[in-house]
């Protein structure tokens, strides 16, 4: 096996774990109270809707996570959904919708 | 002397009624015209407060979901109609410090009125689109109005305020519709609808004389303005293409339109997407200027005095209020009142104003003329604050 290859193997072997522990529990709890608290100013605390779309587990059950996940990151042109890539990076998206999919996102208080 | 038994009885009779207006005087009657309310909205709870000593007095629970809740006030002061995003409509009476009604009357709401004889509360319903109207004293319903558009379709209803001759008005924010509701007679409303007033109307506010209906445009550079002394006129376009043609910003908070800051004839607006609020010269209804701000103006709140006008910002920059003196257009101070400034009242002579800021878990009472704060109370997640003067203020 050329070297260079497996220098590849090993970063990738490395960097799988890696990207999972990235997410801290505490930057899990600060996208938890993000949701809560600045989606749900438009979704609701409870994220049953108000001027933006319910995103409750059922509401998104039909949309795929990359529309999700674009949604989220890039905005919806023409509404008030904003971009939220300027503060939070893909990963901690998918990992967001993950948990929209359970229904289970509150925050440690 | 002391065995005459006429004299006896009237002794008898001063002591008892020196007793009885002891005891009158330790649960003294309490008036409400320096109390208020604060919202804490993930407990779903009421704080009461009074502003002349800036202390808690009791806690109201059981309101449900108060997400974006708001509040009007009966014209006695006394009981606050509480709006909840569940769409419960909750009566509280403030000086007892509990709940006496409750309905829920929608699935999602938004915001509320109470009409000019304060017999009638209004709510606008996200879901399912629409106003209900209901009895303030009983709670029961009197009046549905879906908000239906010419095209058909059904709307979210915002922006709904009470105006003089007993109406309601309010805009539906997909339909970009705005109509005025007569409620001369309470079970069958009079409507007149104002139709194509712009894109996506997402707040309006009445001027305090409620002559004045203003709805922002989140669709569009610009207000829609109707005239209720000359309705005939329809909607007219104000401050049309403020953006300049230039991409508005994100929006991180939608900004609300409510109160009204004027100084003489110079009303201040929150700019959507932009880092300005906007001076509006009502004689000509049309722009004064723009002051630069911090962020993302959410509300633009004026002194009761008019000179001064406090405005927070959409997160993430919401840490900070500015205060803008309208004499010379500057800013004149900013504040870092803590993490997320979401509201701010004035007392009703405007000496003091409290701010409440989220993700501290406080309400910070600041002094307006030194802009000093000057008292700082434990709020859960605060967000609205409703001091009782609102009672007796149009569109409030």
């Amino acid at each position: 096996m050329p070297r260079s290859l497996l220098v590849v193997f090993l970063a990738i072997g490395f960097a799988l774990p890696a990207l999972a522990d990235e997410l801290s529990r505490a930057r899990q709890n600060e996208l938890l109270y993000l949701l809560e608290q600045d989606c749900g100013s438009c979704h609701g605390l409870r994220l049953k809707g108000g001027l933006g779309p319910p995103l409750l587990p059922a509401d998104i059950a039909d949309t795929p996570d990359e529309a999700l996940i674009d949604v989220i990151l890039l905005g919806r042109p023409g509404t008030p959904m904003p971009p939220w890539d300027v503060e939070i990076t893909a990963t901690e998206v998918a990992w967001l919708v993950g948990r929209l999919r359970t229904g289970k996102v509150a925050y440690d208080r | 002397m002391t065995g005459n038994p006429a004299r006896a009885a009237v002794l008898i009779c001063l002591i008892g009624l020196a007793a009885a207006l002891l005891a009158a005087c330790t649960h003294a009657p309490r008036a409400t015209g320096d109390l208020g309310v604060v919202i804490e909205r993930a407990a779903g709870r009421l704080v009461v407060i009074e502003t002349t000593g800036s202390t808690i007095l009791t806690r109201v629970p059981g309101l449900g979901d108060t997400s974006h809740a708001s509040v009007v006030y009966s014209r006695d002061e006394r009981f606050a109609y509480v709006f909840g995003r569940d769409g419960g409509l909750t009566k509280v009476d403030i000086l007892r410090g509990r709940v006496v009604g409750r309905v829920m009357q929608g699935g999602n709401s938004v915001g509320g009125a109470i009409s000019q004889d304060g017999r009638l509360v209004a709510v606008a319903n996200y879901e399912p689109g629409g106003v209900r109207v209901f009895d303030a004293q009983t709670l029961a319903q009197i009046a549905d109005i879906p908000a239906v558009a010419a095209d058909g379709s059904t709307s979210k209803v915002i922006g709904l305020v009470d105006a003089p001759g007993n109406r309601f008005v309010f805009s539906l924010y997909d339909a970009g519709e705005t109509w005025i509701a007569d409620m001369a007679d309470p079970a069958a409303p009079k409507l007149t609808k104002f139709t194509r007033i712009g894109r996506l109307p997402y707040d309006a506010l009445i001027t305090g004389n409620g002559r004045y209906y203003i709805a922002g445009l989140f669709g569009e550079d610009g207000l829609a303005l109707l005239d209720l002394w000359n309705p005939e006129a329809g909607m007219r376009r104000i401050l049309d293409g403020y953006g300049r043609g230039e991409e508005p910003l994100p929006v991180y908070k939608m900004p609300h339109l409510e109160g009204w800051a004027v100084a003489g004839d110079i009303a201040v607006l929150p700019a959507v997407g932009r880092h300005e609020v906007l001076l509006l010269d009502m004689a000509t209804w049309r722009e004064a200027g723009r002051v630069p701000v911090h962020g993302q103006p959410v509300f633009a709140v004026a002194r009761p005095d008019g000179r001064h006008v406090w405005v927070n910002f959409a997160h993430p920059r919401n840490d900070t209020v500015q205060v803008i003196d309208l004499v010379s257009r500057k800013i004149v101070a900013t504040l870092k009142p803590g993490k997320a400034v979401l509201h701010m009242e004035f007392t009703p002579r405007g000496e003091r104003v409290w701010v409440s800021v989220r993700d501290e878990d406080k309400v910070v009472v600041y002094d307006t003329a030194t802009l000093q704060p000057v008292a700082e109370l434990p709020v859960e997640k605060p967000s609205g604050i409703f001091l009782t003067a609102r009672a007796h203020k149009t569109g409030l």
